[in-house]
């Protein structure tokens, strides 16, 4: 009987101690990232600096000067602009879908929205690349710089050959890939708005879409900001369908209609083929410094969310 | 008079910003299917045999196939699954279970789901950092490896929730009758949340077998059919990359036709998942 209890008390240990190590083995994971990553930008931190690397806008592997400031701008840019176009359409997705759809649909497009999640990137830059940056060059890119073109100012935006491979065509795939995200958490959020305050603002009158805008909206708001967070580092990491519709042009893009370039799509296209020490050390560069605002993004996400939570 | 135009300027209003919000969805929907039908329409037609049976020709031959590419992926995908898998459901495990209301237990658990996001990219320079660059060549190991990571903390994150929906009375129960709490986890526990788990093992493989990002620096491309894991190892995405950005006409065909295989692949795994959870969770 003693034996048995005792055995079953090492098996215990034994158990537990398997699993927290499990458990563990992600903070050693997360810490062993941002410590090698660290340790070959090394080479480039030494050389370059942190302001000075993210203000340059040298990218010059034959000279051997390196600088962030165009893969940053790329990345901002097709980021914010995805934003732009997804916030409104997801906001109008999650209030269809918790207001207006009617029950049986619920599901059903719930899942769709959310099934645009599961498309891997790689398919999106192959119908970026052979369907959708053709459309745009053809049609919609020649009729929007008709449009605007003549617009002082505002028509800069629009200058340029409309190739389709460019910040415009980017950012709109971007925006599809980053809509199902923002879509399912705000309306996760909607969800939790207390019935009783709606009822009390349709019992003084309002209409449907008062109600949405001045109690569901204001009363959701950490959830939003959260998922829009949450969205802009999915933008700001996503590699492959950038990689076949931007470009890969190393400069300071001033139209919609210029090529341009990424963190992600430099790391996919140039890492191989680095062929010198310091090319290589600012490519990891680049990539911790994607690394340290992805994580700091989701680390406010996080906060935003758990707010909501409370 | 003017309270009757206020009133009717706010209906107007409000079905205006309505139907925008009908029109976003259906804008969503538009995506979807745009996307999935040129997957379709594209891919199908250059469904062959050859594609799964034989190996790539020299660049401009006609009657390749992408054999190579399949197995590859297949045996990096197996070997991500290998590894992924226990780590993940051990650690969750201990998060719902020993570390439910630790203070580590709660910080791991929201470090997993900010790795979630973390670009797949940078797992893969990381990869390249740790394994590729001292071992001085790539390798599908590698492949896997990066794989392996991106899926820990996704399989972790829905074994912890999967666990935590089991009630605690059970465990109780169980305890009652003198059972030590390994025990209670791996006869009681993992029994009632085997469904969940299984699901959340279906997403986590959909989710890694379309990443290429973290692909091109560790198992890197081969045109030839290899086995070997410690060699270079081409697969399906990194593929169709290769094959999109080529020149040949051939080439992009073969990159549709994987295009479709993958997606058709991923999208019924996700929709499968989805079904078991509504099935199982309906109550």
């Amino acid at each position: 009987m003693a034996t048995t209890i005792k055995r079953e008390q090492t098996f215990e240990k034994l158990f537990s101690g398997i699993t927290f190590s499990a458990a563990f083995l992600i903070l050693v994971i997360i810490a062993s990232i941002f410590i090698s990553l660290f340790r070959e930008s090394l080479m480039a931190i030494d050389s370059f600096g942190f302001f000075g690397f993210v203000s340059s806008t040298a990218w010059d592997p034959v000279r051997e000067q390196f600088g962030a400031a165009t893969t940053l701008y790329g990345t901002l840019v097709t980021t914010i602009l995805a934003l732009v176009v997804a916030v409104p359409v997801s906001l109008g997705i999650a209030i269809f879908i918790t207001e207006l759809c009617p029950k049986f649909l619920k599901p059903i497009v719930s899942t769709a929205i959310e099934l645009l999640a599961a498309i891997p990137s790689i398919i999106y830059g192959m119908w970026g690349l052979f369907t959708f940056a053709p459309l745009m060059s053809d049609c919609v890119e020649p009729l929007l710089q008709k449009i605007f073109e003549p617009i002082p100012l505002f028509g800069q935006l629009f200058t340029g050959v409309p190739l389709g491979i460019d910040i415009l065509t980017t950012s709109i795939i971007l925006s599809i890939m980053i809509t199902p995200f923002i879509a399912s958490i705000v309306r996760d959020t909607f969800a939790l708005t207390p019935v009783q305050l709606k009822e009390s603002a349709y019992g003084i009158g309002a209409t449907r879409w008062e109600v949405i805008k001045d109690v569901m909206i204001p009363y959701s708001k950490t959830g939003i900001f959260g998922s829009v967070i949450i969205a802009m580092g999915r933008a700001l990491g996503e590699t492959m369908a950038v990689a076949f519709v931007l470009g890969n042009k190393h400069a300071i893009a001033t139209s919609l209609f210029d090529a341009s370039a990424t963190i992600t799509v430099t790391l996919a296209n140039e890492f191989t083929e680095a062929d010198s020490d310091l090319y290589l050390s600012s490519l990891f560069y680049l990539a911790l410094i994607l690394l340290g605002m992805n994580f700091l993004l989701l680390a406010v996400a996080k906060m935003f969310l758990a707010r909501r939570d409370k | 008079m003017n309270l009757m135009s206020e009133i009717g300027k706010r209906k107007a209003v409000n079905l205006l910003s309505l139907s925008l919000a009908c029109a976003a969805a259906g804008l969503g929907l538009f995506w979807l299917i745009f996307i999935l039908a040129d997957v379709l329409r594209h891919g199908i037609a250059y469904i062959t045999p050859e594609l799964f049976l034989s190996e790539a020709a020299p660049p401009g031959m006609e009657e390749g196939g992408l054999k190579h590419a399949f197995i590859g992926q297949l045996l990096i995908t197996l070997f991500a699954v290998l590894i992924g898998i226990p780590l993940g459901i051990l650690g969750g495990t201990w998060l719902a279970e020993y570390g439910r209301h630790h203070k580590l237990g709660r910080f791991i658990s929201t470090l997993s789901d900010i790795m979630i996001s973390v670009p797949s990219i940078v797992i893969g320079t990381f990869v390249y950092a740790v394994f590729v660059k001292p071992l001085g060549h790539f390798s599908g190991f590698a492949g896997a490896l990066a794989l392996a990571i991106i899926m820990i903390p996704v399989v972790l994150r829905t074994t912890e929730e999967m666990m935590g929906l089991v009630p605690w009375e059970i465990r109780e129960a169980a305890f009652a009758l003198g059972a030590p709490y390994y025990k209670v986890i791996l006869q009681v526990v993992y029994r009632g949340a085997a469904t969940g788990i299984f699901t959340g093992i279906l997403l986590a493989i959909a989710r890694i077998a379309g990443e290429t990002a973290p692909l091109l620096f560790t198992s890197f491309n081969n045109m030839f059919l290899t086995t070997n894991m410690n060699e270079p190892m081409p697969s399906l995405t990194v593929t169709i990359y290769q094959y999109a950005m080529g020149p040949y006409d051939d080439w992009h065909e073969m990159a549709w036709a994987a295009s479709f295989v993958i997606t058709v692949f991923i999208l019924g795994l996700t929709i499968l998942g989805r079904l078991i959870i509504r099935w199982k969770y309906k109550n």
